[in-house]
């Protein structure tokens, strides 16, 4: 087989070391009314050129955000990422070591992590962050789960404008903690709640999927003062501008990583962030990065604290989380360093910029923004007058990837449309989307 | 010298990456955001140019010891070759770079790869329907367990324990108790197996599972595998697989076959996609079709004329992350998958065995072996007798670094005294197995001859063994000019 080195000369000087004529002599453990006694029903194996001219088929069976003009979003994003990235992150240092566990062999993977740590926690305005999460709504549901073990209460509430993945992943999670969870759509709602039942965390989206981010002070100051924790979750783009989460009070700060110089990969992998106050860095899930010193003063890195982790607390561990999304993060961190402060800045003031043109284009065509009084950034949603599936139907047969239909998250938001508008789009491609809708809405 | 941090490298004003001018108006930041929401304090973040990002990152590469670089038989990690072609077939953008929210007419091929994937993951464990959600190991063994509480719960069940062995791996003890379960711990009997006899005394009403790796974490086969799911069972329990371990058994044996209920297999391990320096993986589940409702949503249907995607599964648990798992990851795993078919992958398990009970022949009479049986793709030796005469796993390990090996896995599991756990993979060849027992009896003859030469290992890394203590102590978990080391005296970087 293709990745197995052995000749028929190593194969039978190994069985006759041990003695055997066949392998199968070292299956012989295994229950006779157990064992598979056919071949495995699968396909015949390829070649690597039949390989990759199958795959390139699949590919083209795709419509990628290259060939197309995308206006998702929704916690992920089709923003530009650098060349350097990739041909960095797929050296076979990086791509195939395995969990920095032994830290002399490691250092590469640990200062990255380290460095990651760093501009997260500085992004978010914590004191701390981890090495990374599986993704967005995942970080959301840990923050769930530390807001409950923290405090002892058993009550979770999250705003009905988180992304409803997150929600979705906040039920899961919660249920298993048997804990409830509880939505609201106001800061009125949230304090009718936190004043009738001990709740152990608020859970708050900052920018929401409206793009509003207006309620927030409010919320964390409500849940500190019903003793809960304050639990943000963001775009990290969006924080270049924004002033961050930490800043309002926040307890705990996640989000989707993403839109830091990742690959949309149709959802994954991608990574969550997750970061923290100070008092709460002890409760963080999964691992952590932390500075020392070898035995002859040098500066490095290992993984520390990790007496809160599963390998060695096993049941008594803060999560089951066992490993993180390092290259992602690595992705991230070399994304973050490219651009710097001013061009981070730069990527979401021009995502910003664009949007609002779009905002104003498609009013002007009829379209009324949801919340037309607050302020957004990059990413809004309008009411479409008729079906939103329809006019995204329209937008297809144009080579357009319309905003997504939100009615297809809750039965709510009927005919609200969300669309993100990052630094690659430009006003060419917008006037071409606002064209085609009213084309369509006079069709 | 001191391991370097981007920090350090940031001049004020320099940038590597330039954008396209803007083509539409500015908008007035804080006019539009209003003053409370507008970002005054610093982005921390360095100014570096583009040249100096790519020397400092490809420095920190050289500071790690990947797959690419050498040896690596880190028990239970299964760190077999990641093959290239499957990068590249990821990075097509056509899979690369497709929306989670895309509509499914623009996505077909990718749903049928996952499709796919799915159905040959179910033959290959011996289950019947297979969710790809699950993002790692541990996140598969959580979507399982909240499976079978579902399935009890729907079945008016509220079971409250979920059994473990004591050799198990961290991570189902704790998925456990993540799940609301209480755990209770099986013991091992005296050929590493679990104890049938403990286990008839353990299981009652309240069981809800057994979580089981097979082969164990020694790398042995759980003879008596039948009879323990047939308690679990009649007990009214459910049986769910930790496929860490399935490389050794692809065309063997089917977990499904054994007896579990419901099964997760590491992408990451059994199907070749690389370990990232902890991640990204992918935790797949399989489930027997009376717990299908149960998978997390969405599902895949259809045909391959068309497939799409459905919500309408009511005793679904939910999801367990954001839409539809690591796509990028499946799609290697789907590839590893088709260049070798059914009858490849039966070679990839006999021949991990092969090399497993190869390697532990050549080690077997000097280091003690605690259970004295074939093993299946791993073995764990006792170095007992080393630390005897002065030198403990954690020692021999180090020391291995400097024979340019990446150190087997120590102190797991935890029923072995001094454990060092060792998983070749079978796709390293004859000669680089007859290398590292080659080191291994060397490294065993200094532990007479020069015991500190192990004490103080490893001693060609760029680093010396970091003190541990000290970081949990004084936690520095980012970077800040005061607690930084570059202060005067300190010559640059390495």
């Amino acid at each position: 087989m293709r990745y197995i080195p052995h000749t028929d000369a190593d194969r039978q000087a190994m069985l006759e070391a041990l003695n055997i004529d066949s392998v199968d002599a070292l299956f012989s453990d295994i229950p006779e009314a157990a064992r598979l006694h056919r071949p495995l029903r699968l396909f015949e194996p390829l070649s690597e050129m039949e390989l990759q001219q199958e795959f390139f088929g699949l590919a083209a069976k795709n419509l990628s955000v290259d060939q197309a003009v995308s206006f998702l979003g929704g916690g992920f994003y089709d923003r530009f990422i650098p060349a350097a990235i990739a041909q960095l992150v797929e050296r076979g240092e990086f791509l195939t070591a395995y969990t920095p566990y032994q830290p002399e062999l490691s250092q590469g993977t640990l200062a990255a992590i380290f460095e990651f740590q760093t501009m997260i926690a500085g992004l978010s305005g914590m004191y701390a962050a981890q090495a990374s999460m599986y993704d967005g709504a995942s970080a959301v549901g840990e923050a769930a789960f530390l807001a409950l073990a923290h405090t002892r209460r058993p009550v979770i509430v999250m705003s009905s404008t988180l992304l409803p993945d997150s929600q979705q992943v906040v039920r899961t999670y919660v249920s298993a903690r048997h804990g409830e969870v509880l939505t609201v759509s106001s800061v009125q709602e949230l304090e009718q709640v936190l004043a009738s039942r001990p709740v152990a965390g608020v859970i708050w989206q900052y920018p929401d999927v409206w793009g509003h981010v207006q309620s927030l002070p409010r919320a964390v100051e409500l849940a500190h003062q019903y003793g809960a924790l304050a639990v943000v979750s963001s775009d990290p783009v969006a924080l270049a501008l924004l002033r961050p989460p930490g800043e309002f009070g926040a307890d705990v700060v996640v989000g989707e990583g993403q839109p830091l110089g990742n690959h949309l990969n149709y959802g994954g992998p991608a990574f969550g962030y997750f970061a923290v106050t100070e008092a709460l860095v002890r409760k963080m899930p999964g691992r952590l990065v932390g500075q020392t010193l070898d035995h002859q003063g040098r500066r490095g890195f290992v993984l520390t604290l990790q007496a809160r982790e599963q390998h060695i607390r096993r049941e008594k561990a803060t999560s089951n989380i066992c490993s993180n999304h390092s290259l992602n993060a690595l992705q991230a961190t070399i994304y973050m360093a490219l651009l710097g402060p001013s061009g981070l800045r730069e990527v979401a003031s021009l995502s910003v910029n664009k949007a609002h043109y779009l905002a104003g284009q498609l009013e002007e065509a009829g379209l009324s923004r949801m919340g037309s009084e607050e302020p957004f950034l990059y990413e809004f949603a309008v009411k479409v007058p008729g079906s939103v599936a329809q006019l995204n139907q329209h937008l297809l047969s144009k080579g357009i990837l319309g905003g997504y239909d939100m009615g297809r998250w809750s039965d709510q938001w009927e005919g609200y449309w969300q669309l993100a508008v990052t630094e690659k789009r430009t006003k060419g491609e917008m006037d071409m989307l606002v064209n085609e809708v009213k084309r369509w809405m006079s069709r | 010298m001191d391991v370097p941090v981007i920090f350090e490298k940031s001049v004020p004003g320099r940038r590597g990456i330039r954008l396209p001018a803007a083509d539409v108006p500015e908008v007035p930041l804080e006019e539009m955001l209003g003053r409370d929401f507008v970002r005054t304090s610093k982005l921390n973040l360095p100014e570096v140019s583009e040249m100096d990002a790519v020397r400092h990152y490809t420095r920190l590469s050289t500071l790690n010891y990947g797959l690419d670089t050498g040896f690596y038989p880190l028990g239970s990690c299964t760190m077999k070759y990641n093959p290239k072609v499957n990068e590249a077939i990821a990075a097509l953008p056509g899979f690369a770079d497709i929306h989670p929210l895309q509509p499914d007419s623009t996505v077909q091929g990718m749903l049928q790869v996952m499709k796919e994937l799915e159905d040959a993951l179910a033959e290959i464990s011996g289950m019947d329907a297979v969710t790809l959600q699950p993002a790692a190991g541990a996140h598969g063994e959580l979507t399982g367990i909240l499976i079978i509480r579902a399935y009890l719960l729907a079945q008016g069940q509220h079971r409250t324990t979920v059994l473990v062995p004591d050799s198990a791996h961290g991570t189902n003890p704790a998925t456990a108790a993540m799940a609301g379960f209480q755990v209770k711990i099986v013991p091992s009997n005296n050929r590493g197996d679990v104890d049938v006899d403990k286990l008839r005394q353990m299981v009652n009403e309240e069981t809800a599972g057994l979580m089981l790796t097979n082969p164990n974490t020694l790398g042995l086969f759980e003879e008596d595998i039948l009879e323990i799911a047939d308690i679990v069972h009649k007990a009214g329990g459910l049986l769910y697989y930790d496929g860490a371990n399935a490389n050794a058994i692809m065309g063997k044996v089917r977990p499904g076959d054994m007896g579990f209920d419901v099964v997760h297999l590491n992408l990451h391990k059994t199907f070749s996609t690389p370990h990232g320096g902890g991640g990204p993986g992918s935790g797949p589940v399989g489930v027997k079709s009376r717990l299908e409702p149960f998978l997390p949503v969405p599902r895949i249907v259809g045909s391959p004329d068309h497939y799409q995607w459905t919500y309408d599964r009511p005793q679904s648990i939910g999801k367990v992350r954001s839409f539809y798992g690591n796509p990028g990851i499946l799609v290697r795993a789907y590839a590893y998958l088709k260049s070798h078919g059914g009858a490849g992958l039966k070679e990839v398990s006999e021949t991990a065995v092969l090399n497993a009970n190869y390697l532990l022949h050549l080690l077997r009479d000097i280091y003690e072996t605690p259970f004295d049986r074939p093993v299946k793709h791993e073995f764990v030796l006792s170095l007992k007798d080393q630390k005897k005469r002065g030198a403990k796993a954690l020692d021999v390990a180090k020391r291995l670094i400097d024979y340019g090996v990446y150190p087997p896995t120590v102190y797991f599991p935890l029923v072995v005294e001094e454990a060092m756990m060792v998983e070749p993979t079978e796709t390293e060849s004859k000669e680089t197995l007859d290398m590292f027992a080659k080191a291994m009896r060397e490294i065993n003859g200094e532990i007479d001859a020069s015991p500190d030469v192990l004490h103080e290992a490893p001693h060609h890394t760029v680093m010396g063994r970091l003190d541990e203590t000290l970081a949990a102590r004084h936690p520095v978990l980012t970077y800040c000019q005061e607690d930084s080391r570059a202060q005067t005296g300190q010559e640059g970087h390495i």
